[in-house]
Order: C-alpha cells, then sequence, then structure tokens
C-alpha cells in the first residue's frame, strides 16, 4: 500500500521531470557524463541516492522492481531500497531476474542475460574515469570535448609494468560507440562484455557527483586495452560450491579460521534458480526438512 | 636525404611570428615582437626578469592568446585555428619543455608511462613497442634502463629534467620551445644537459625557442639571439655577433655583467 503522504515513488513530479530530462539527453549522447540537480535523499551518499533518483524518475505503477546488492537480493541495501520503493511508490517487487521490468543494481549485472523492455539502473560513486589522473574537473571535461584520452592508457600502462598484467579487476574504463571513455561503475570486469549490445536500457546514476549517463540499447561498449595485451574479463578459477556453475561471476567466503574457505555465486538468483533445477554444487546441503 | 639536408632545402620558414603583443591591462607583457623561425634553428631569447620572455613563450606556445599580432606555423595561422587542431599540434609537433620538471611530468606515473604518455594520446596501443620507445628515449637522455619503473619523484633534479626532455621528444616534434631548462641545476649538471640537448637538436633537426637569462646557454645552443627589455626586442642578430659586439646598451650592460670566473 502506498504511504499517501509521499507523492510516487517519493519525489515530487517537477524533479522526476528534471531527472527524466537529464536521462533522455544522457540517452541522446551515450557514455556523456549529464549534470543534474541531485535532490537530498532519505539515505546517505554512497547507499545509492544517484541510483535511486534515477529509479524515482522512471517507475510507473506497472513496473516490477529488483534490486541487487553485490549480485545479492537480500543484503542490506538491496533490502532496504526496495523497501522504499515498495512504500514509496507501492509497486510490485520480485528477486527473479526474469520477472523485472526495472531493475537497480549495485555493482552487478545479472547473470540471466537481459531482455528488450528491461531498465537496468546503476549506482555511480565517482562517474569521472580521469578523475584520480587528472584531478581537475575543467580539464576532464576539456578531456571529453576533445577525445584526449592518451591519459587512460597510461593507467593501464602502469597496471602492465607494475604488475605484468592489467590489473584493474572492476571500474574498468570503457569506450561508448568509439567515442566517449565512460566508467562502467565498479562492477567486475568479469561484466564488461555484457554492457556492449544489451537489449535493455542502461541508466547510471551518481547522487553525490550529480551526473546520469546512459547506454541505450544495442549501444557497442568496448573494454580499453593494448593490442599485445587485450582485455580479458576474469572470475575465479573455481565452480559455485552451492550450484556448480562454472560460468557466473564466485565470491569468495571464508568459511572458518582453518583456512577454509567456499566460492559462490555473487548473483543470488542465478543461483536459487540453478539449485530449483537440481544442480548441486560440492557444499550444497539443503535445509533439513522442519519437523511435524 | 638526411634530417640536415632537409633543414637546409627549405627557405620557407617553420614558424612566421608578426607585430605579436599582449598587455596585462595597462603593463605592457611584450611588445610587437616579429621574427622568422627555420627549420633547424635554435633561437634564443634572453633578458632580465620581467622583460615580457615567458610571456612571449607562451604565447607562442598558444597558452596565453595574445591581444595583437599573426603567428603562422607552416603558414597556418595558429591563433585562427580551432583548439582541438592547436591540442593536437601540441602533441604532435610541438613540444614545451618547463623550467620546473615538476610541471612537465606526471609525478605520480613511472618514468617509463611519462615518456610513453605521449605515444598513447596520438593512438600507440601496442605496450610492448610503447615500453620499447621509452627505454630507448631513457637511453638517449643518459638514464639507466633500469629506472624505467621508478617514478620521476625518486629522480635527482637534472635526470628529472631530461625524462622531461625525453617526454617531449618522443613523437619527434619538429619544434620544442624551452623555459629555462637549466634553472635551479647545478653547473655540472647543466653542462651534461646542454651537451645533451646540443647533440639532440643536431641529430634531430630540431627548430628550438629557448628562453633563458644565463647567457653561457644561449652561447652554447642558440644560432640566433634575440634581447628583450620591458616587453621590447631590442636586439637581434647571430649569437655570435651579438654577445662579442652588443650595439644596445641594454645589450652592453647584459653582457658586460655576466661574472668572469
Amino acid at each position: 500500500m502506498t504511504d499517501e503522504a509521499y507523492n510516487f515513488a517519493y519525489l515530487d513530479e517537477q524533479t522526476k521531470a528534471m531527472i527524466r530530462r537529464a536521462i533522455l539527453k544522457g540517452i541522446a549522447v551515450p557514455g556523456y557524463q549529464v549534470p543534474f540537480a541531485s535532490r537530498e535523499m532519505p539515505m546517505p551518499y554512497g547507499w545509492g541516492t544517484g541510483g535511486v533518483q534515477v529509479t524515482a524518475a522512471c517507475l510507473v505503477p506497472e513496473d516490477r522492481l529488483k534490486v541487487i546488492d553485490q549480485g545479492a537480493d537480500d543484503t542490506t541495501n538491496a533490502v532496504s531500497i526496495r523497501k522504499f520503493f515498495a512504500r514509496t511508490a507501492g509497486v510490485a517487487t520480485t528477486e527473479r531476474t526474469v520477472e523485472a521490468t526495472m531493475i537497480q543494481t549495485r555493482h552487478r549485472i545479472p547473470e540471466v542475460p537481459m531482455k528488450a523492455g528491461q531498465i537496468l539502473v546503476f549506482q555511480v560513486p565517482i562517474p569521472e574515469p580521469l578523475r584520480f589522473l587528472e584531478p581537475r574537473e575543467a580539464e576532464t571535461r576539456k578531456m571529453h570535448e576533445l577525445e584526449e584520452y592518451g591519459l587512460m592508457h597510461v593507467k593501464l600502462y602502469e597496471d602492465i609494468a607494475r604488475h605484468g598484467q592489467i590489473a584493474t579487476s572492476y571500474a574498468y574504463p570503457v569506450k561508448v560507440e568509439g567515442r566517449y571513455v565512460m566508467d562502467p561503475s565498479p562492477i567486475p570486469k568479469f561484466d564488461n562484455p555484457k554492457l556492449s549490445c544489451s537489449p535493455a536500457i542502461q541508466l547510471f546514476g551518481a547522487g553525490r557527483e550529480q551526473r546520469i549517463y546512459a547506454l541505450p540499447p544495442w549501444t557497442k561498449v568496448e573494454s580499453l586495452d593494448f593490442d599485445d595485451h587485450p582485455f580479458k574479463a576474469t572470475k575465479a578459477a573455481h565452480d559455485c560450491d552451492l550450484c556448480a556453475a562454472g560460468d557466473s561471476y564466485l565470491d569468495e567466503v571464508i568459511i572458518d579460521d582453518q583456512g577454509g574457505r567456499m566460492f559462490v555465486c555473487s548473483d543470488t538468483d542465478f543461483c536459487a534458480g540453478r539449485r530449483a533445477k537440481g544442480h548441486k554444487g560440492r557444499l550444497w546441503a539443503p535445509e533439513p526438512e522442519a519437523a511435524e | 636525404m638526411t634530417v640536415m639536408e632537409r633543414v637546409v632545402a627549405t627557405d620557407q620558414p617553420l614558424l612566421k611570428v608578426e607585430g605579436l603583443t599582449k598587455r596585462y591591462g595597462a603593463r605592457i607583457g611584450c611588445a610587437d615582437v616579429s621574427f622568422d623561425l627555420f627549420p633547424g634553428e635554435v633561437l634564443g631569447i634572453v633578458g632580465e626578469s620581467g622583460s615580457g620572455k615567458s610571456t612571449l613563450l607562451s604565447c607562442l606556445a598558444g597558452q596565453q592568446r595574445p591581444d595583437l599580432g599573426r603567428v603562422a606555423y607552416e603558414g597556418r595561422d595558429v591563433l585562427a585555428m580551432g583548439e582541438t587542431e592547436r591540442r593536437r599540434l601540441s602533441r604532435t609537433d610541438w613540444a614545451y619543455v618547463h623550467q620546473n620538471p615538476r610541471d612537465g611530468l606526471r609525478m605520480g606515473v613511472s618514468a617509463g608511462g611519462n615518456v610513453g604518455e605521449r605515444l598513447m594520446a596520438v593512438g600507440a596501443r601496442h605496450y610492448g613497442q610503447i615500453r620499447g620507445k621509452a627505454a630507448d628515449w631513457l637511453g638517449r637522455v643518459e638514464i639507466a634502463v633500469d629506472r624505467i619503473d621508478d617514478r620521476p619523484s625518486a629522480f635527482s633534479g637534472g635526470m628529472q629534467q631530461r625524462l622531461q626532455i625525453a617526454r617531449n621528444l618522443v613523437t619527434q616534434p619538429r619544434l620544442v620551445f624551452m623555459d629555462e631548462p637549466t634553472g635551479g641545476l647545478d653547473v655540472s649538471v647543466q653542462a651534461r644537459l646542454l651537451d645533451l640537448l646540443r647533440g639532440l637538436v643536431r641529430d634531430l633537426g630540431l627548430s628550438v625557442i629557448i628562453v633563458t637569462h644565463d647567457l653561457a646557454v644561449v652561447r652554447l645552443l642558440a644560432h640566433r639571439l634575440m634581447v628583450m627589455k620591458s616587453g621590447y626586442v631590442v636586439e637581434q642578430g647571430l649569437t655570435d655577433q651579438v654577445l662579442d659586439d652588443p650595439q644596445h646598451a641594454y645589450t652592453q650592460l647584459l653582457v658586460s655583467s655576466v661574472l668572469q670566473v
């Protein structure tokens, strides 16, 4: 039931219109960071204030919302944002990727391929990929304007010089349609290939930095690399210990103080779906049936 | 054709400057400066502090916009160029060596990355080749190749300055602007740097505009000399001619002020 004290999806209509204008501009210029008048939200910066505003501006009453935090549906960030919209917008919620029409995500792209008609909203802490190389905002804007992206490769060069390979493993910079270099938010580089040519709309919101950017469906997104050190989407070299999936992104979990560890899918919905179909991993033990 | 033959074969100036004037409000930065710079030529600009040398250099290099005058590079009007084109020029055909290497280097990036940056900026995408070229250039400026992954902050002042030169010359520019490249270095390090610069200028056929207050530097490096005072050029000519037979009172003062050891 919607809380009548709030406008639909918390934000007032003027604010949502302003955010939608920024989103439309972002869609029209893929990868370009559009400034917007980010509002105070009833949650701290770093909890997804940018993503929440984008979600609020795109939600309609018929939507079915899924919220992901590092792949999981049941962690604090995901639960609180899901409850926030269930209360202020009264929309249906789900944990199933295939059922959702709108997915707000913190740092993962679901393992199940996105479909046309879905909107994926990313939470972005620092939207400027050049920030740690060039601290001046005026200068980074100029660099985007003039396509001066040599500096981005200097970062990758330093990685190889120091570690023998490109050690950047998340927030791996990408080039959008051969034009703008973009920070894909801190998703693991394992997810980078999924950004490219996705049938879904992908929106990025940075609340504290007041920027929105977007990838319309079927946008070509390339990860930056060197000819002799090509981009590789990496993951832990294991299978999931619960569902035995060999092709999903894994979290490493320490399970005792004897050095014991397990690897589990970071996408909880994907993992549960596989277990429901009868896949069993190395450490999977079904919960004992409740005694009658 | 060797570099020198190509240099000698042309009678078109590389850089043509006419009536360049820059004012700071009512004060004059530099006024009515005109000269031609030919390929392979080294032009020295000397004068005391505040005489407008640095203003002139930054106007020429496109860092400041002059109020009046014309600057043509290979017949193209630099001041009428769009910013995109001018910045491309300053990444490829031009180079700028700052007095303080900290202004011209990225201190948080390794020596190899510093040298490779200009290559990557013009589209080099092969790590092995970039690194090979960086190592080659470090060798040319007499920095041991095993320092390639060290940051410039771990280098001495003279090494930093040599690294800055390598970083600028790696894309084989044709015109190099230098602002007091030997400033702040002790004399023996200065001598090595000058020796190195002289070799590089000759081997690569570079055109150089070098601003300094050190007459010994221009004596060694410059073919021609311009003497500035209060924003105006008071005397210009061949270096030896100006230094050995100064005509203007200020130049005479300047030359006679040099301490003899």
